[in-house]
């Protein structure tokens, strides 16, 4: 009893990181019918970024302020500017092919630039551990699950409670009649990309204590934000929150309960399961049009 | 065909056949490897380019071709026979897995073939008893047709190449017969396709299953070829690429996957000084062909072409009436 505690309380952990991904990567979709296939090295980057700030002598908040900054310029704002918005108009394939590129991009410059080796990186919250009715339950593990989930918390709220929030809704769900109302459709897709670049660096930072920085991070990462946010449901944020959560479950659950060797592919066979039983996922609604 | 392309194809086979001989044996083997991988780009061309879905498995089929070659070539059954099951295998592969994901919309059918390389290769790597773990299988025989061995790599090129014609004709036969014709409006513009009468999902689903049975036939062709196999061959990664040779070659195009194969092949070649840069150079020009040329560079060769050919000019007084 102690020992499932204990895994379902790393597992939610983690899987609230992954739903920080998820939850990105199922705006680029609503927004701008973005797939981004690069959305794992998006995580794995601002850590590098943070490591860089810090090699220029800044301590580590403001480092992690400079990551995020630099992650809006690039991940969000130059990722749009420069490859999404010349792309739109040809249709989804071509984005996807340049998307898969651009991850091979960027993992590949980490690892000729900053090298291939884990790095370490310093740890956000204490590493104390706390026993809670014969479960060892970790500061860390408390901390991530909090963080994340007031970011998604917040997120949720300056969605649906402010102007720009609901504005930006608007534009996902009718960028046509948006336009017409007075939206400036643009500028809310711009917010999009914007707001994914920063939960990417939240992520990032969370994360990268834990698997030290390592250019392939993004594998793993791109894998279970795609998944969690395919579980979820691909247009819904709470969507997304749950399926992160799942599948951070479910992967600590395997890793113990189930053979080292077959525990990636549980959460793949759940995204099959539900992609065979509920299409649209967990808590998505129907789209329901084959063409 | 015109009579110029008949001649241009005939000269392009008489290359192919002339390309090997004097050669060392590295070129004769990454000119077959190219033939190879050509296939496999080929079907997946029939999947992406013609039908309009993405299926990241494609090195899976090949996988499964691979293995099933292997084991039944291994177990002393002739390379024909275990080819024929291949193509089969990975036909019947590409219906169970298309079948529920071409219910939706949106890629689904990337992601469930996202899923299945993946958990195809755990497989490949854990099952050790058949499939020899991460050590792989080696000592696979050679096939030989007529009495004439293809032990030497000079052969085994030339029973490559006809595989290959047989494939390209294949496919050229499908494109070009009315239900082939079907797939090309079904991409152009599937809700009148439909209304037409077509049956979509049925449509795509059939170039799916045709496209992975191409990557099956590839994937027979790797053991005799290589003689060992790896799960690492058969990897996501490689799906990726030859999506790579696909795209970059021109998805929707005939030739654009051999164009293409030839290309990501060659490429590492060419890029060998830049050393570890190669794949960084590489990622950055698939991205800007992407943003400037996104059906690839026989799309932006024709692009060129075009814009040296004079143009017809429209009626811009019916032009200004639309609007109006």
């Amino acid at each position: 009893m102690a020992e499932l505690i204990q895994i379902l309380i790393s597992g939610l952990a983690a899987g609230s990181i992954y739903a920080l991904a998820a939850v990105g990567f199922t705006l680029l979709w609503q927004a701008s019918q973005t797939i981004n296939f690069a959305q794992g090295e998006f995580v794995m980057l601002p850590g590098f970024f943070v490591l860089i700030g810090m090699a220029l002598g800044l301590p580590m908040w403001p480092a992690v302020l400079f990551a995020l900054v630099l992650s809006l310029l690039v991940l969000g704002a130059a990722f749009k500017k420069l490859i999404v918005e010349p792309m739109l108009p040809h249709g989804t394939l071509p984005l996807v092919i340049a998307t898969i590129a651009l991850g091979l991009l960027m993992k590949e410059s980490v690892k000729e630039f900053y090298g291939a080796t884990a790095q370490p990186f310093p740890a956000v919250f204490p590493q104390t551990v706390y026993n809670v009715a014969g479960a060892s339950v970790s500061a860390q593990d408390i901390g991530n699950l909090i963080v994340s989930m007031l970011a998604i918390g917040g997120l949720q709220l300056f969605l649906n409670r402010t102007r720009t929030g609901r504005c930006m809704q608007a534009s996902a769900q009718n960028p046509g009649v948006a336009e017409i109302l007075g939206v400036d459709v643009k500028r809310m897709v711009l917010y999009t990309f914007l707001i994914n670049a920063a939960l990417a660096t939240i992520a990032s930072v969370l994360i990268s204590p834990i698997y030290l920085a390592k250019f392939s991070n993004g594998e793993t990462l791109g894998l279970v934000a795609f998944i969690a946010a395919i579980v979820g449901g691909f247009n819904q944020i709470r969507g997304a929150l749950v399926g992160g959560l799942l599948v951070g479950v479910i992967d600590n659950l395997s890793a113990v309960y189930v053979s080292a060797e077959y525990r990636q592919a549980m959460p793949l066979l759940l995204l099959i399961a539900i992609i065979l039983l509920r299409p649209q996922g967990l808590l998505g609604t129907k789209e329901g049009r084959a063409v | 065909m015109t009579p110029t392309r008949i001649i241009l194809v005939a000269l392009g086979i008489a290359a192919l056949v002339a390309a090997p001989l004097g050669q060392g044996n590295y070129i004769v083997y990454t000119l077959t490897s190219w033939l190879l991988f050509s296939i496999a780009a080929m079907g997946l061309n029939l999947t992406l380019g013609y039908a309009g879905q993405v299926s990241l498995a494609q090195a899976a089929f090949m996988g499964i071709g691979a293995y099933v070659t292997a084991l039944m070539t291994l177990a002393g059954l002739p390379w024909i026979a275990a080819a024929l099951v291949s193509v089969a295998a990975s036909f019947v592969v590409g219906l169970l897995l298309g079948y529920p994901a071409l219910r939706v919309q949106h890629h689904f059918l990337a992601f469930v073939t996202l899923a299945f390389n993946i958990l195809l290769f755990l497989v490949l790597r854990n099952e050790e008893e058949v499939t020899g773990g991460s050590f792989g299988l080696v000592g696979m025989p050679r096939p030989s047709v007529l009495g004439i061995s293809t032990d030497s790599n000079l052969n085994f090129y030339y029973f490559a190449l006809a595989c290959f014609l047989f494939a390209a004709f294949v496919m050229w036969w499908i494109l070009r017969s009315p239900w082939g014709r079907a797939f090309k409006a079904l991409r152009e513009n599937p809700i009148r396709a439909e209304s037409l009468g077509l049956k979509i999902r049925r449509q795509t689903l059939l170039a799916f299953a045709i496209g992975s049975a191409f990557g099956g036939l590839a994937g027979a062709l790797m053991p005799p070829l290589v003689q060992f196999i790896e799960p690492g061959s058969f990897a996501l990664i490689h799906s990726l690429k030859l999506l790579l040779m696909v795209v970059v070659g021109g998805a929707g195009f005939f030739f654009g996957p051999m164009l293409g194969a030839a290309l990501v092949i060659l490429l590492p070649e060419l890029l060998r000084f830049t050393e570890g840069y190669y794949l960084i150079i590489y990622a950055l020009l698939v991205i800007v062909l992407m943003v400037f040329s996104p059906n690839g560079l026989i799309g932006l060769g024709q692009k060129i072409w075009l814009g040296f050919r004079p143009k017809q000019e429209e009626r811009r007084d019916m032009k200004k009436g639309f609007q109006l």
